[in-house]
């Protein structure tokens, strides 16, 4: 039942987000178990955004503590760092609720500058790159080829030379996730990866995020209203309501759980029944 | 069936041609067809219709054959890259006419011919004004028809671009061979006297066009608008200045270190300044170029103040010196003495220096640092999600602008000889920042053709005098209308898995600072 808290990934403890009066997250702890898919379910304005604001840094929690452990041993505290070493050090990517590419690059260059730090370190501080030694046309070579398979995996070889800006909705948020997957994360958070797509992409989305879960040593964390995407690949699903978790287990047993459908219909706990009855349940 | 479209197409390619020779019958009317000439008792009104009739045919003539061999479109129509195009064929036909009219005298029996004069360079720019203000007018007025009539193709755009994929391959390498050229073309037709005015005008179109890459790399690429470059220029330059007054250094010692100072001052005012975003960069940068100019101009001990730096050594030619003395540049390789050889020097200097520029520029651009800096003006949030340090990558940006700035302050200062803070004034960023901005953000060659119609434009017009200002601001503001993203605005993607195509300026962003 709690094989997640075996082998975690990321540990939450005691998370807290208060922005003046307003308590976003209220000390909330949770454990992501490695090369789990992990849903973050909860009615809007629930917290999920801004938990995942503070897993990649872009918010500062208030109290709490955020580790990251990697599958080599190492572990990370992310409440103390900065965002971009989150990404860098700690190997958190995350894709955003409204999608933020580079629209005036094209596809390709926009994964080339997802393996930003490897290609630096190759180039010396772009000294190397300068005068185009051959070591930094290796790594460049290698990183191409590296964005060549996440092409190849979301199905957009034909277009990577196109801007993404160009490319049709449902491909921009594939590409997202690629661009994300190019930083080699250990985590990856996936904020509504399927919010506006159409039931064939949000199939193809659930074929990417079940190889990725398969083929890469990456846990994936989403958030996301679509059940049939929660229900059909979450091995895992946490519930959150007015910035507390209300509910936590698999899909099955969230589903059942009356606190659940209180929070989603929006009914104080007692009259659950009465509303089950009601809809039949 | 090709004959029934290829019949069709000559229709409509007829009547395309058709008005555009009618466009050219109105422009050319007043423009050419008359003209007021000095007789016996006053002004008296010289027509000259056989002139129009030419302009008129050549343009008809020369659209027809575009249309047929050249872009082949389906249904041609006089739409906005088209319009152009008609525009330049107008200026061409315009400026062809002027120059025939005024050496050769010939068609339709007019003036006498005569040798070209300094005046007769602003009539032609004046004529290029008219092409520009003519071709927007077109377009407007067609545009209106262009609504009504059915969609383009992506044909006739497609062919169009691939008509002028050459052109834009080989335009940098024309304009490189013709700025080596330059001082042999000019000498070769002004004499040694006559050419030293405009190669000191080249020198100073390069210096700018240095400038203007420089600051492309902080304003064009990394979407950080500063408007306080100058204060690297001038950091570079009183960096030489002072280092060879205090300790004796020559310009090829200090020129590096020039560059290394202004990098770090680039650094040093970078850190505080890049927290803050748009708007705001913008008020601090142009401060802080303001207080750079007001120490040099307070700190009288040390920077002279307002009376300058004079004596400031001339570059040498591996040790030698362009003077009239026994060891100097023209007795050794047993010329005639010639201050001209000196400026000639200056020039293949600052060309070299602004190729250099122009190379590391570009090479830059394809290295994972440029590609941050692109994607820093893109999305500074998802650059931040990528693990990428945008506050170095900011700073990186600052400094290597200000680096280059500083390269070109440092030979500013030894061209001249003598600077003062006189030379560093808002007045200087803003013109480097609109060369920028009219050349296309991130456009290398674009600042090329802006610093060339800027710097060199602004002194051939001094003919206008106090109208000078006027004509440019009219423009500029011309410019701004009819290519808001400046004149080259495609941004060239830095790698291709297979191509590399343009990108159109409305998908690229320009940065919040």
């Amino acid at each position: 039942m709690t094989r997640w808290k075996e082998n975690p990934v990321l540990t939450v403890e005691h998370l807290t987000m208060r922005f003046g009066g307003l308590v976003a997250v209220d000390d909330l702890s949770f454990d992501i178990g490695r090369g789990d898919i992990t849903a973050l379910i909860g009615p809007n304005g629930a917290g999920k955004t801004t938990v995942f604001n503070c897993v990649t840094g872009f918010y500062k929690p208030t109290e709490g503590r955020l580790t990251v452990r990697h599958s080599s041993g190492d572990s990370y505290l992310l409440e103390r760092m900065p965002d971009f070493e989150i990404s860098r050090d700690a190997r958190v990517a995350r894709t955003f609720q409204n999608i933020r590419l580079f629209g005036g690059m094209t596809v390709l260059e926009n994964l080339m500058v997802a393996q930003h730090n490897p290609l630096m370190s190759a180039s010396a501080m772009s000294f190397a790159g300068i005068f185009g030694l051959g070591r930094f046309r290796r790594a460049e070579r290698r990183a191409v080829e590296h964005a060549s398979y996440w092409l190849d995996k979301i199905d957009l070889v034909e277009r990577a030379d196109d801007p993404a800006a160009d490319l049709p909705y449902g491909d921009q948020r594939r590409l997202e996730i690629a661009r994300a997957m190019c930083t080699g994360p250990q985590v990856l958070c996936l904020d509504e990866p399927a919010a506006g797509l159409n039931p064939r992409e949000s199939a193809e989305l659930n074929a990417l995020l079940m190889y990725i879960r398969k083929e890469h040593d990456t846990s994936v964390v989403l958030i996301e209203h679509d059940m049939s995407v929660v229900m059909e690949i979450s091995d895992h699903v946490i519930v959150l309501d007015y910035g507390e978790k209300i509910a936590d287990g698999t899909p099955d047993a969230v589903k059942s759980d009356p606190k659940v459908i209180a929070a989603y219909l929006g009914v104080a706990d007692e009259e659950v029944e009465l509303v089950e009855e009601e809809v039949g349940l | 069936m090709s004959d029934l479209v290829s019949e069709s197409r000559l229709k409509a390619s007829f009547k395309d041609s058709g008005i555009a020779a009618l466009i050219t019958l109105a422009l050319s009317f007043m423009l050419i067809g008359m003209r007021t000439e000095i007789s016996i008792g006053g002004l008296a009104v010289d027509y000259r219709w056989a002139a129009v009739a030419i302009t008129v045919v050549v343009v008809f003539a020369g659209r027809m054959l575009l249309n047929m061999y050249v872009w082949r479109p389906e249904t041609p129509r006089t739409v906005t890259f088209r319009t152009v195009l008609l525009g330049l064929s107008i200026l061409a036909a315009l400026v062809i006419f002027y120059l025939v009219d005024r050496f050769l005298g010939a068609v339709a029996g007019l003036s006498p011919a005569r040798a070209i004069e300094s005046n007769d360079w602003l009539w032609i720019l004046l004529l290029l004004a008219l092409a520009v203000v003519a071709a927007i007018v077109a377009t407007a007025l067609l545009g209106l028809a262009e609504k009504r009539a059915a969609p383009t193709g992506p044909g006739a755009a497609a062919s169009i671009k691939a008509g002028l994929a050459p052109l834009g391959k080989w335009l940098p390498l024309a304009l490189g061979l013709l700025a080596v050229a330059v001082p042999f073309i000019l000498i070769e037709w002004l004499g040694s006297r006559g050419s030293r005015q405009y190669l000191d005008l080249a020198i100073l179109v390069l210096t700018y066009i240095m400038l203007g890459w420089g600051l492309n790399i902080v304003v064009g690429l990394a979407g950080l608008l500063d408007l306080g470059y100058v204060a690297f220029y001038a950091v570079g330059a009183y960096s030489f200045a002072l280092l060879s007054q205090y300790f004796g250094l020559g310009f090829w010692m200090c020129l590096p270190l020039a560059g290394i100072l202004a990098a770090c001052w680039g650094m040093i005012l970078g850190y505080p300044v890049l927290r803050l975003r748009g708007d705001y960069l913008a008020i601090v940068t142009l401060a802080f170029g303001e207080i750079i100019r007001v120490i040099l101009l307070n700190w009288y001990d040390f920077t002279g103040g307002p009376d300058g730096i004079s004596g400031i050594p001339r570059p040498t030619l591996f040790g030698i010196e362009f003077d009239r003395g026994d060891d100097g540049f023209a007795a050794l390789f047993g010329l005639q003495y010639s201050s001209i050889h000196r400026i000639i020097f200056l020039y293949y200097v600052i060309l070299a220096m602004a190729l250099v520029t122009n190379f590391v520029t570009m090479r830059l651009r394809r290295l994972p640092v440029g590609r941050a800096w692109e994607a820093l003006r893109e999305d500074e949030i998802a650059c931040r999600s990528l693990g990428i340090n945008t506050t170095n990558t900011k700073l990186s940006a600052f400094a290597t602008g200000a680096m280059f700035g500083g390269f070109a302050g440092s030979f500013f200062a030894t061209r001249q000889g003598f600077i003062s803070p006189e030379s560093f004034t808002f007045i200087e960023s803003a013109v480097i920042l609109a060369i920028v901005v009219l050349g296309g953000l991130g456009s290398q060659i674009g600042v090329v053709i802006a610093a060339v119609v800027m710097i060199g434009g602004f002194e051939f017009f001094r003919d206008l005098q106090e109208y000078r200002m006027l004509v440019f601001g009219l423009l500029m503001v011309i410019i701004m209308v009819w290519k808001p993203r400046g004149l080259i605005s495609t941004r060239k993607p830095t790698i291709g898995l297979k191509r590399r195509t343009g990108i159109s300026a409305d998908m690229v962003q320009e940065g919040q600072g």
